[in-house]
């Protein structure tokens, strides 16, 4: 990773960061209704791991927390504010909202609402990869509260078993929703629950970019030369409640600031401006830049969009005109 | 036209398909090395190999949803559950997953999986292998529902359920592998909505489906030969969406409607139909209509009390009399 690498990839997180924020403003506007799940604190996870994969040609699926996952893999912010506004140019045309963010073209396979569902559909995109003979590979980012789900061990046993190129991403910030990791979780660490069924898996720092992005290229090498699925655990924190729903009451201050200092932004912008390739003034002028494009550009899209026409409530249910539903066929 | 069991004109579709396109496969407990508990897939393993034939661990969620992945990039998995029963285990994938990925993405995904499942009361299963599910299915907007009441219908809805872009579930009955039944030679695609007039008739409707569809045409036999009543047994193969138009067709035409079904009558095909005769031909109708369902109950294990607990054809008998006040 160059310096101009990790000053894009820095550009990219302070996108994200201010993204999620406005979209808890336009939430506390009452504009985005629903629930939301902001990404705050984990940035480096997302951006460290698909700067080591191939965003756009590999396929990525993850749970509701999913906006920033979908603009990593190229979906436009434009069409990700707008679905959260619930319009028809949102990216899944204001049917599917925060949660389920679907970007097909750039294979953003989905965001999904059920802790733990997108296990095992992850294992079946690798499948599929394997039996298309493509050199993709099927990463799923979830957290460490979806390990506690039967569809976690089932699909680690599969995934083994048959040897599919299927990368697990465990963003383990260490809370589900408000019960903290140790009260919920017989073995608190992660990757150690997946010895038993034969993966190399790892944990790392996951508010270092570089210690991401470094771990992240030999877990996604191993998998995309065939080896089968690899399991790589980040230890992460995210800044805001689990929802807008959240009091966020049991969590001490103590840890909040101990966090706080490990900033994955924070901590990318200190080494470059360290290694003198950022100023503070261009980190300023970049953050000025970014708010003037949410504020110019996405707002604006999103808010003047229109929303779906409720005459097309049933569209997207069914197939149109199949064929084989009316026995037309032969 | 050939007479083959049940069974035989499962495998014969799994087989014309997965020779047609290698995108298609099937997978299951059992399915593989052992070629299915009830012979559904039987020699293909050795036909189409491992990769093709799955045989998954005891995982149902997991391998259901295995599939569904699978289908979003193009793979085509005739999944077998082997018993509805375990089906329970797998509804979040089939229900989550499966049925609203294509609605919750705008249409950018589809999951066309086909899962096949045998339900129903056969020979003292007890309890837990007795279950008839397709109420629940049938409640789940975006999953098709089909069930063959004969080996035509049985090869026939899961060639088009395969080449269908939506998921659908097939019903199918643990009772009724071993029946046999004309299937045609050349290739057939049965239309995976609409219903059957399985027996033309002018005094009732009996609605069946699956085994029901059976006890119908039993019951239309003894009502014609001792009671001199015609009844109409009208198949209804497909139960999501359900027929609404074959429904008030038969209903109009014979004014009384009877609703036969193998599972308990709370929130059932039962209710579903009788529900659609009111919307749609309320004012045609001689009488209310009746449902014949199973006893509320978990299905016993003594074999007098399991017969007790599901209708058959002299029950549905007597619902007809008693509605023509004979």
């Amino acid at each position: 990773m160059n310096a101009a690498d990790k000053k894009r990839l820095l550009r990219e997180m302070l996108f994200a960061r201010r993204f999620e924020e406005r979209c808890y403003e336009a939430y506390m506007e009452r504009k985005v209704g629903g629930f939301l799940h902001l990404y705050p604190g984990q940035e480096a996870c997302c951006f460290g791991v698909m700067e080591a994969a191939r965003p756009g040609h590999d396929y990525v699926i993850t749970g509701y927390r999913d906006h920033v996952h979908a603009i990593k893999c190229g979906s436009d912010p434009k069409a990700v504010m707008a679905e959260l506004y619930a319009k028809e140019t949102g990216c899944s045309k204001g049917r599917g909202g925060s949660m389920h963010i679907f970007d097909v073209k750039h294979r953003f396979m989905g965001g999904y609402a059920l802790v733990g569902g997108p296990f095992p559909l992850a294992v079946g995109m690798a499948k599929a990869i394997k039996m298309k003979g493509g050199d993709e590979i099927a990463i799923c980012f979830l957290g460490d509260a979806a390990n506690n789900q039967g569809t976690f061990h089932e699909s680690l046993n599969m995934a083994a078993l048959w040897k599919l190129p299927v990368l697990f991403v465990c963003e383990n910030n260490l809370y589900g929703i408000g019960t903290r990791i140790d009260r919920s979780t017989a073995v608190t660490e992660q990757y150690k629950r997946v010895c038993g069924y034969d993966i190399p898996a790892s944990q790392v720092d996951g508010q270092d970019i570089e210690v991401v992005y470094n771990e992240a290229k030999k877990a996604v090498d191993h998998v995309r030369s065939g080896k089968g699925p690899y399991f790589l655990e980040l230890m992460t924190y995210r800044f805001r409640g689990h929802s807008m729903s959240d009091s966020n009451k049991y969590r001490s201050k103590d840890e909040e600031e101990t966090w706080g200092k490990r900033d994955p932004l924070y901590i990318l912008k200190s080494r470059l401006i360290a290694a003198k390739e950022l100023s503070e003034a261009e980190y300023q002028k970049l953050d000025k830049e970014i708010i003037e494009q949410i504020e110019k550009d996405i707002i604006p899209f999103a808010e003047s969009s229109p929303e779906p026409k409720v005459d097309e409530l049933t569209k997207y249910v069914f197939g149109e005109n199949d064929p084989y539903v009316r026995g037309g066929a032969r | 036209m050939a007479e083959i069991f049940f069974w035989e004109a499962v495998r014969r579709a799994h087989d014309e398909e997965m020779a047609r396109d290698p995108m298609v496969i099937c997978m299951g407990e059992d399915v593989g090395v052992v070629g299915g508990t009830y012979k559904a897939t039987q020699g293909l393993y050795d036909k189409y190999g491992p990769e093709r034939v799955m045989d998954t661990p005891i995982s149902e969620n997991g391998f259901t949803g295995l599939g569904i992945g699978a289908s979003f990039l193009g793979v085509r998995p005739i999944i077998e559950i082997m018993s509805v029963n375990f089906a329970w285990l797998a509804l979040d994938q089939i229900a989550n997953s499966a049925a609203k990925v294509r609605y919750m993405s705008g249409g950018q995904l589809t999951a066309p999986v086909v899962i096949r499942s045998p339900g129903g009361v056969a020979h003292q299963l007890g309890a837990q292998h007795s279950g008839r599910m397709e109420k629940i299915f049938m409640g789940i907007a975006g999953l098709r529902v089909v069930t063959p009441s004969n080996p035509k219908q049985a090869y026939g809805l899961i060639k088009s359920a395969v080449r269908c872009n939506d998921p659908v579930f097939i019903n199918e009955h643990e009772y009724m592998y071993s029946m046999k039944g004309d299937v045609p030679d050349a290739e057939y695609f049965h239309p995976l909505e609409g219903s059957e007039v399985a027996r033309m008739g002018r005094d009732v409707t009996l609605f069946g489906y699956n085994i029901s569809v059976h006890w119908c045409l039993q019951a239309a036999e003894i009502l014609s030969k001792q009671h001199g009543v015609e009844a109409e047994v009208v198949d209804l193969f497909a139960l999501s969406p359900l027929d609404r138009v074959g429904i008030k067709a038969s209903a109009s035409k014979t004014h009384r409607a009877v609703v036969v079904e193998e599972a308990e009558a709370p929130v059932g095909v039962g209710a579903e139909v009788i529900a659609i005769i009111n919307e749609e031909c309320f004012f045609e109708l001689d009488a209310a209509p009746v449902r014949v369902s199973a006893a509320n109950v978990p299905i016993p294990f003594n074999h007098k009390l399991e017969k007790a607990a599901i209708p058959n054809a002299q029950e549905v008998v007597k619902a007809v009399l008693k509605m023509l006040g004979k």
